[in-house]
């Protein structure tokens, strides 16, 4: 029988009419009673709840904190389920939806001042009975269109950092040309991912390419001329291009963590998506005003000496500081990559806001160097801010949105250097909010390159509860219509056909949460699809059995309908895979949501179909001596 | 309770069914040309606001509210309920594009502080573009694969009817939408996609049954047994149809505004497709002209079968 050897499965030979052997039926009955078990998560709804971690990864949370906060709530009247510590970090586990919010804020207050800075972050804490969850099993994520939060798609301005890039590594050269006496001609080398450096002769231009070669790692060196006179021309190679990217992608997304950390998000996915973008997913956030401030800002400290009248004007620029012009050496002593430690708090002399920091053993060194030989010097803080921008210009008779970042320098501060400084110092000369923003930045570490934002989905808490409500009637109402249906139409058959159904549903959410698939708005539809269509297989066997009653008997008839429907239905189903394959491949989020669905539904809906109906069927009506079937 | 025995002379009306479908997908394509396509966010880029008020809000009063505060060209309508308010919004002249949805807000709670974000959507023109080509290639895939998996499971005649009727119910949907001017948008290329998904798989029962009856029935021209083959899956056609238009009803009743679109692009869709396999399917390979020559192939499924 074409059929079951299709299915890897030993034809029935000298058995009673429509029986299986027992191992089958109990397969049948283990597949669903394991899918039974590993949907069964989601019926537990989560608990709102609170996580609380101490910020340094390293240390855990202790009881006597967790205390602190279960008190605080109690104080400010919030109903609490259970406190409990989990790994190093606690849950706080709420009675009230609408709770969270305060809650969080409570217990930021309450652990505030202590020696650990704390992390709190609104979670929904599991339900599953641990012994359900030692099983490995865990209820289906919810996607942002249903638990309510944002999602980023952000675009990393690689011309930025590859420029920036080249400027440094033009300053370079220029600094060994000159260290090494070899005269250049001209300034402003740089054009695109090439440099150009014009000599006098060839003679020092042989001079400079044995000496800067080394220096130029990545990049591909040639002899050119640049209006007339010999130059050196380096070009960056693809791979070494690529390898940069790769290297500030990867700082930006270790930053975006960190930052993502601070904001209290508990399960955030951050990730690399293509070779210059990054997804960001923040359920939970209400604020994305708040969110993107934080997640795009690229702001950055450089610290340098204040010029003196015998430096060198190629070396120095000139900035506003309260209204004077204080011109300043180009070179920084140290910059806010080198901090590692950084937190806002107040000057105890004037109550201003201060910055204090810590830097690391390179920065430290050159701070110390710097400043032990410069007593009496000025020392100048320069803030950097770049902020996104866009202008609408005209391309071919086409408007076209253009983005670019300005980029806000501003001295905040020039004080005289009274001692030689070390690894930790305070920052003064700014705002609160600027401050504070400051410490969080440096504290996360800087953005390599900046971004902006070309993607934003956000979803409100009461829409995304709407959706789940709206999503679960859809799919108790259309599941009940059909199963009423089947009934009415196929009797018995149809009994089977539901109870095939209901396994297909099981079946379903259980490879969805085995997977650790995310359900969104779409993918509920493509279930309730799922459960309209998944009846076809059964209705095209039944519709056969029909047929085949005209001309054999009942026990026949109801083989030859399952063998002869088999072959349709896998081609039909196979093709509509193939469908749900390519629709989840062109997948932004939600329509991926679908596919998955989809595609999970046509392989759990054939098997029940095939297997689980024909079981029942068997079980129903196999090896009886049937003088009319009702169908 | 079961539907009586068939006996429709199916491809008697193929001519006038085959009319009706060229003149509709005439239509459909005209409208398209003319009308275009209503575009949503998700291809256009743009800012889309959806905000939520306590009690019933005028979206008259809200859009003069965010003329004055220079948030020109913006499109704002009621969203599900009187209560909820969706504003639409092009690129304006300057400042961070991604955070004009953040400003209207902004705006929108100077006067009604109690107002609620319910969905914030940016979406960059090159992402919108990407969106569109990715859509119309997944698209363009679909019907390629299917094309090839008909023709390596079946013949070309087949292949080219399936593909033919699969193009005919994405232009008539995209003909809708063009039509009525609703939301084309990635959900709707979703359903769309679904509805090529359900198509095929009636087509593909159909097509099934009449390369059966081709071998078994030895007698009869190929009319008749196209005939007959569209007669006997009439019955399963109908149930499966039925069956999926009961919970496509429930998404469109209970699913609420956001898939409203998805719901109705499949609910016309899966009608169409029944149609079509019958009637497109089914009316090619008429067309061109299939014969049992095409189909017998010596196999001893189609033999002689035995059952216990």
């Amino acid at each position: 029988m074409v059929g079951e050897s299709l299915l890897g499965l030993s034809p029935a030979k000298q058995r009673a009419p429509n029986t299986y052997p027992l191992g089958r039926y109990l397969f049948v009955l283990a597949v669903v009673a394991l899918g039974a078990l590993y949907a069964a998560p989601n019926v537990f709804p989560p608990d709102p709840a609170l996580q609380v971690k101490p910020e340094d990864p390293d240390r855990a949370l202790s009881a006597e904190a967790l205390e602190r906060a279960r008190a605080a709530l109690a104080d400010a009247g919030i109903r609490l389920k259970a406190a409990e510590l989990e790994g190093s970090s606690g849950f706080l586990r709420l009675m009230d939806d609408g709770d969270q919010l305060r809650a969080r804020e409570v217990v930021m207050q309450a652990l505030a001042g202590g020696e650990d800075h704390h992390i709190v972050a609104l979670t929904r804490a599991s339900t599953t009975p641990p012994w359900l969850a030692d099983l490995g099993a865990a209820p289906m994520s919810l996607g942002l269109d249903l638990s309510g939060g944002v999602h980023l798609l952000l675009q990393v301005d690689m011309n930025k950092f590859v420029g920036d890039r080249m400027e440094s590594m033009e300053e370079t050269a220029r600094d060994a040309l000159v260290a090494a006496r070899i005269r250049y001609v001209g300034r402003n080398w740089v054009d695109g991912t090439r440099l150009r450096i014009p000599f006098q002769n060839a003679a020092l231009r042989d001079e400079a390419a044995a000496l800067l070669a080394e220096q130029f790692e990545g990049f591909e060196v040639s002899e050119t001329d640049v209006d007339g006179q010999p130059a050196l021309e380096f070009a960056m190679v693809d791979e070494y291009l690529r390898q940069l990217e790769d290297a500030a992608i990867s700082q930006n997304l270790q930053s975006l963590r960190n930052r993502v950390n601070e904001l209290g998000v508990s399960e955030p996915l951050v990730q690399r998506l293509g070779r210059e973008r990054i997804v960001l997913d923040l359920p939970g956030i209400q604020d994305s005003a708040e969110a993107k401030r934080i997640i795009n800002k690229f702001a950055n400290l450089e610290f340098r000496l204040v010029a003196m009248p015998g430096d060198r004007a190629s070396q120095t620029e000139t900035l506003d500081y309260r209204g004077t012009p204080t011109t300043l050496l180009r070179r920084n002593i140290v910059t806010g990559d080198q901090v590692t430690s950084a937190s806002q708090d107040y000057d105890p002399e004037t109550s201003l806001p201060q910055v204090s920091i810590g830097l690391d053993g390179d920065g430290g060194q050159r701070m110390n160097n710097a400043t032990k030989d410069n007593v009496g010097r000025s020392m100048a803080i320069i803030f950097i801010e770049q902020k996104p921008r866009a202008r609408t210009v005209m391309v071919d008779g086409e408007e076209v949105v253009e983005r670019y970042t300005v980029e806000e320098r501003r001295l905040i501060s020039v004080a005289t250097i009274q001692s030689a400084l070390g690894y930790n110092f305070r920052i003064t000369g700014l705002e609160l909010g600027e401050a504070r923003d400051l410490a969080l930045l440096l504290r996360s570490g800087a953005l390599a390159a900046p971004m902006y934002i070309v993607e934003e989905r956000t979803v409100g808490a009461s829409l995304g509860e709407e959706n789940i409500e709206r999503g679960q009637q859809s799919v108790v109402v259309g599941f009940i219509l059909v199963m009423i249906f089947m009934i009415i139409y196929y009797r018995g058959f149809g009994l089977a056909a539901d109870l095939a159904l209901i396994a297909n549903l099981t079946l379903l959410v259980a490879v969805m949460s085995v997977l650790g698939a995310t359900l969104t708005l779409p993918g509920i539809a493509g279930i309730v699809l799922t459960v309209g269509m998944a009846v076809d297989a059964n209705v095209l066997i039944f519709s056969r059995i029909r047929e085949e009653l005209k001309e054999r008997a009942p026990q026949q008839a109801i083989a030859a309908g399952f063998d002869r429907a088999l072959l349709t239905i896998l081609d039909a189903n196979i093709t509509t895979f193939f469908v749900a394959i390519i629709l989840f491949s062109i997948g932004s989020g939600p329509v991926k949501g679908f596919a998955v669905t989809l595609a999970v539904g046509i392989v759990t809906s054939v098997f029940t179909a095939i297997m689980g109906t024909r079981a029942l069927v068997n079980l129903i009506y196999g090896g009886r001596n049937l003088k009319v079937l009702r169908i | 309770m079961k539907f009586p025995e068939f006996n429709f002379d199916f491809m008697g009306r193929r001519k006038l069914a085959g009319s009706v479908s060229i003149g509709l997908v005439l239509l459909s394509l005209t409208s398209l040309t003319v009308n275009g396509l209503n575009f949503g966010l998700d291809f256009t880029g743009g800012t889309l606001v959806e905000v939520g008020f306590p009690s019933s809000a005028d979206p008259e009063a809200l859009r003069s509210q965010l003329d004055d505060a220079g948030f020109v060209n913006g499109v704002v309508q009621h969203f599900g309920s009187d209560k909820e308010v969706l504003i639409r919004m092009p690129p304006q002249g300057e400042g961070d594009p991604a955070g004009l949805g953040d400003r209207i807000l902004a705006t929108i709670r100077l006067q009604a502080p109690e107002a609620e974000m319910r969905q914030s959507n940016f979406v960059g023109p090159v992402v919108g573009e990407e969106l569109a080509e990715s859509a119309g290639l997944a698209i363009l895939t679909a019907l390629a694969v299917v094309m090839l998996y008909i023709l390596f499971r079946f013949t070309k005649q087949f292949s080219v009817g399936a593909v033919v009727a699969l193009a005919h119910d994405v232009s008539l949907v995209l003909g809708l939408f063009s039509v009525l001017q609703w939301t084309f948008d990635l959900a709707v290329v979703a359903a769309l996609l679904a509805v090529v998904g359900y198509s095929l798989n009636d087509t593909i029962v159909v097509s099934d049954r009449i390369r059966e009856n081709f071998r078994t029935l030895r007698k009869g021209a190929p009319v008749d047994v196209i005939n007959r083959s569209l007669n006997q899956t009439l019955g399963r056609t109908l149930v499966t149809s039925m069956t999926t238009l009961f919970v496509l009803l429930a998404l469109l009743i209970a699913g609420g505004e956001g898939i409203r679109g998805f719901a109705a692009a499949l609910t016309f869709g899966v009608v169409i497709g029944t149609y079509s396999s019958i009637y497109i399917a089914a009316n090619m390979l008429m067309v061109m002209n299939i014969s049992r020559e095409d189909l017998v192939v010596p196999e001893k499924e189609s033999a002689k079968e035995s059952y216990p």
